[in-house]
C-alpha cells in the first residue's frame, strides 16, 4: 500500500565501496515522520552519539520526508542530519532548492554515508543505480563551478550536492550547498562531508512526481485547502515574494533587537541601506522559488554582471550591523563568497564580529591580521577574511574559520563569542526579545531561530501578539513552536509555510499523503517525541545542564542604544518553566516522560 | 513633530519619512487617515520601538513606523 514513503534507505560504506539497500522500517518511519525525526532516530539508534565527529565513525544521513517532492505546498525540503564537529551534539541542517525533491523522485527516502573514502569521490545516483566516482579533479574548486562541471557530465536533469574549498579541509563553519545557493548551513556539516572525502552527491530522477501518495484525491484537497490559507494570508501570499526575509532589517531595527557590532548595541541608525526595501531597490532581478514553492522569498540579484542567489535577512544583518558594515554591495559579494566557499553565512560573519571585538580590544594585533585589520567595518575586512575562513592557511584563519566559541575562548574572553553549544546565534537580540531567548538555549543544534521561531507571535504578530518584553507563557508558547517545527521539518515542507498554516493544516495533508490518523494534537506530540530523542542524543553525546545557556552579555550586560535600551534576558525566570513544560530534570527528560511519549529505547540512559 | 517612518510597500507615493506636526493628530489612526492607508493593511504599527494599537496617542517627538506584513527567518 501506498504512504508516501518509497520505504528504501540506501547505505553506502565510503571505506569499502559497499552500497547496501535497506527497508525502511515504516512504523518507525511513521512514529519519526521522516527527515529530521527519523533521521536523529537512526543515528541515536547506530550509536553514533559517542563518535568522534570528523571520524569514520560518525555517519551522514541524507533524508527527505515523507512530503519531499508532493504537491504540497513549499515541500523541497532534506536535511542532513550527523553529529555536528562544531557543537559536537546533533545537526540537523535543512535546506531547499530542488536536489531533496529528486533524490526522493529517484526512490529514496534516506542515504546513510558511512567510513571515509581512500580517494576524494562523489556518489552519482540515477534512480536505482549508485555508484562512488573520482572526484580528485574537482579537489580546490569552488561550488558553483563544480556544479557546472558535475551538471555537464551527467546532464542538465541532474541536481548537484557539494562542498567547496570550506568543507574539504573541515572548517567547522563548512556548509553543505546543492543547487548553487542553497544551504544546509549550519552546524559543520560540510566538515563531516570533507572528513569523509566526498566531495558531491549527484541526483538524476526519471520521476516527476511521487507515485506513492496513499489519497491521491484527499491529498489534491488538502493541497487546495493549504493553498488558499497561503495565498490569502498576506505574507506568504505577497508579502515575502515582495522583499524575501530581508524585509525583517527595518522591523528588527525598528524595535531594537538588531544586533550591532558583536551585540555590543542592539540598533543600527543606518540600518536601512542594507535592507529589504534597498536591495529591491538596487539589485532585485526576480523572487527565486524552490520546489512548488509558492511563496518564493528566494532573492535574485544582479552582482556585477553576474545573476546570482542573493543574501537573505541573515547575512544581511551579520555582514551589516553586526561587523559595524552598512554596504550592501559588501553583504552580497560576502554573501556569494560564501555560497562559493561552502560556508554558514550566519556563523562566519559572525565570527568575524567576536574577531572585531577581539581587534577593539588589542587581543589581536595588526600584526597578527597579514595586511587584512580586523576594523569595525571594513569591506576589506569582511571579503578578505570570508575567503581565509573558506580556505584557511595561517593560525589565525584556522582559529576564526573553527567559529566564534573556540576563538575567543583562545583569546581568554570567552564572553566576546555571542554562541550557544559553540553555534553563534542569529539576527534577534533575546534581551528585547523575551521567548527567542528560551529557544537560543535549549535548541538542540546549538544556537538558531529556526527551531522555535518565536520571531512569529512576539515581533510578527503570528498567529497572536505577545508582548515581546515580557516572560509571561513564553516558555509554553517556545515549546509549542518547537515541537510544530520538529514536525514541518520531519515532514519535509518549508518552515515557512507556517506563517499561515497550523497544526490542522499539516496533519491533513500528513494523513493524505501516508494513510495515517494523527489529530492535531497526536502530530505536536510527534514533535515532542521528535524533540526529546534529539535531547537524548547530547546527553549520550556529553552534554550537560549548563549547555543550556545564553552569552553572559544578553543576561547582565543592558542593551546599551535604540528603543531596547536597559533590557536584558530573563533566562532564570523562563527556563525552569521550559523544563516544567517539557517534563525535564536538570536539562533532561525524566523516564517517565521518556515512556509518554514512547521513547522506551532511551528510558534510564 | 511626529516622525512617521513608512516601510516596504508603505513607502510607494509617500516616501521613507515624514514630519507631520504634533498638533494636527492625536492617534495613529488619524496619521493612516492622513496618508489614506487602510489600518488592514499596516500589520505591525510601532510607537517609539513598540507594538501599538491605531487607537493609542501619539504625542510631539514620538517616531510613527509602519509595516505591511513582512517576515522571515
Amino acid at each position: 500500500m501506498s504512504n508516501a514513503y518509497y520505504e528504501k534507505i540506501a547505505r553506502i560504506n565510503l571505506t569499502t565501496g559497499e552500497i547496501k539497500v535497506e527497508p525502511l522500517d515504516l512504523k518507525i518511519a511513521q512514529k519519526f515522520i521522516g527527515g529530521r525525526g527519523l533521521g536523529t532516530k537512526i543515528l541515536y539508534d547506530e550509536g553514533v552519539a559517542t563518535a568522534d565527529p570528523l571520524s569514520a565513525d560518525n555517519k551522514l544521513v541524507y533524508i527527505t520526508g515523507p512530503m519531499t517532492g508532493s504537491n504540497s505546498p513549499s515541500s523541497g525540503r532534506y536535511m542532513v542530519v550527523t553529529k555536528s564537529p562544531l557543537t559536537g551534539m546533533i545537526a540537523c541542517a535543512n535546506s531547499g532548492g530542488i536536489w531533496g525533491a529528486k533524490l526522493k523522485f529517484a526512490g529514496w527516502d534516506a542515504l546513510i554515508v558511512e567510513g571515509v573514502a581512500p580517494e576524494w569521490s562523489y556518489i552519482n545516483i540515477t534512480d536505482d543505480k549508485i555508484e562512488i566516482l573520482d572526484a580528485r579533479e574537482y579537489l580546490g574548486m569552488l561550488s558553483e563551478e563544480m556544479d557546472d562541471k558535475l551538471k555537464a557530465k551527467h546532464g542538465d536533469a541532474c541536481s548537484v550536492l557539494n562542498i567547496g574549498p570550506a568543507g574539504e579541509k573541515q572548517v567547522l563553519l563548512a556548509a553543505v550547498m546543492n543547487d548553487k545557493d542553497r544551504a544546509a548551513g549550519r552546524s559543520g556539516t560540510g566538515a563531516v562531508m570533507g572528513s569523509k572525502k566526498l566531495k558531491a552527491i549527484v541526483v538524476t530522477a526519471t520521476r516527476k512526481q511521487l507515485d506513492v501518495i496513499a489519497d491521491v484525491e484527499a491529498l489534491k484537497e488538502a493541497n487546495k485547502a493549504c493553498l488558499k490559507i497561503m495565498t490569502a494570508n498576506p505574507l506568504t501570499g505577497e508579502g515575502l515574494r515582495a522583499l524575501g526575509t530581508a524585509s525583517l532589517v527595518n522591523v528588527i531595527n525598528g524595535i531594537g533587537a538588531l544586533p550591532t557590532k558583536n551585540w555590543q548595541e542592539s540598533y543600527c541608525p543606518t540600518a536601512d541601506q542594507f535592507s529589504g526595501e534597498t536591495l529591491a531597490e538596487k539589485y532585485l532581478v526576480k523572487p527565486g522559488a524552490c520546489y512548488h514553492c509558492p511563496i518564493a522569498c528566494g532573492r535574485v540579484i544582479k552582482h556585477d554582471d553576474k545573476i546570482v542567489g542573493g543574501p537573505e535577512y541573515e547575512p544581511l544583518w551579520a555582514y551589516g550591523s553586526d561587523c559595524g558594515n552598512d554596504d550592501l554591495y559588501t553583504i552580497d559579494e560576502c554573501n556569494r563568497l560564501c555560497n562559493e566557499y561552502g560556508l554558514d553565512a550566519i556563523g562566519v560573519p559572525c565570527t568575524i564580529a567576536a574577531a572585531m571585538e577581539l581587534y577593539q580590544n588589542g587581543c589581536i594585533k595588526e600584526e597578527d591580521c597579514a595586511g587584512v585589520p580586523l576594523e569595525w567595518g571594513s569591506k576589506e575586512a569582511l571579503i578578505e577574511w570570508t575567503k581565509r575562513m573558506g580556505d584557511p592557511k595561517t593560525e589565525l584563519d584556522w582559529l576564526m574559520s573553527s567559529g566564534s566559541a573556540r576563538l575567543c575562548e583562545h583569546y581568554g574572553h570567552p564572553e566576546f563569542s555571542m554562541s550557544v553549544k559553540k553555534q553563534e546565534i542569529p539576527a534577534y537580540d533575546a534581551r528585547a526579545i523575551q521567548g527567542i531567548g528560551i529557544n537560543y538555549a535549549t535548541a538542540n543544534c546549538g544556537a538558531a531561530h529556526v527551531r522555535g521561531y518565536m520571531i512569529a507571535p512576539e515581533v510578527l504578530g503570528i498567529p497572536a501578539q505577545l508582548d515581546r518584553t515580557v516572560t509571561d507563557e513564553k516558555a509554553g508558547w517556545a515549546k509549542t513552536f518547537q515541537d510544530l517545527t520538529a514536525v514541518i521539518d520531519s515532514m519535509g515542507n518549508c518552515l515557512f509555510t507556517s506563517f499561515a498554516l497550523g497544526a490542522p493544516e499539516y496533519a491533513s495533508l500528513l494523513n493524505a499523503a501516508t494513510g495515517t490518523n494523527y489529530t492535531p494534537e497526536e502530530l505536536l506530540e510527534v514533535g515532542d517525541r521528535i524533540f526529546n530523542i534529539e535531547r537524548m542524543f547530547n546527553k549520550a553525546a556529553g552534554m550537560k545542564p549548563e549547555d543550556d545557556r545564553l552569552p553572559k552579555r544578553l543576561l547582565t550586560e543592558p542593551i546599551s542604544n535604540g528603543p531596547s535600551k536597559g533590557m536584558v534576558n530573563k533566562l532564570d525566570i523562563t527556563l525552569p518553566q521550559y523544563y516544567a513544560a517539557r517534563g525535564w530534570v536538570n536539562a533532561f527528560p525524566t523516564d517517565e516522560t521518556l515512556k509518554k511519549l514512547g521513547l522506551d529505547e532511551c528510558v534510564g540512559k | 513633530m511626529i516622525e512617521v517612518r513608512f516601510f516596504a510597500t508603505l513607502r510607494e507615493g509617500r516616501g521613507k519619512i515624514v514630519q507631520v506636526p504634533a498638533e494636527e493628530v492625536f492617534t495613529a489612526a488619524d496619521l493612516l487617515r492622513r496618508f489614506a492607508i487602510p489600518s488592514e493593511e499596516v500589520a505591525i504599527l510601532l510607537i517609539n520601538g513598540f507594538h501599538s494599537k491605531p487607537q493609542d496617542p501619539v504625542k510631539d517627538g514620538d517616531i510613527i513606523s509602519l509595516f505591511p506584513p513582512v517576515g522571515g527567518g
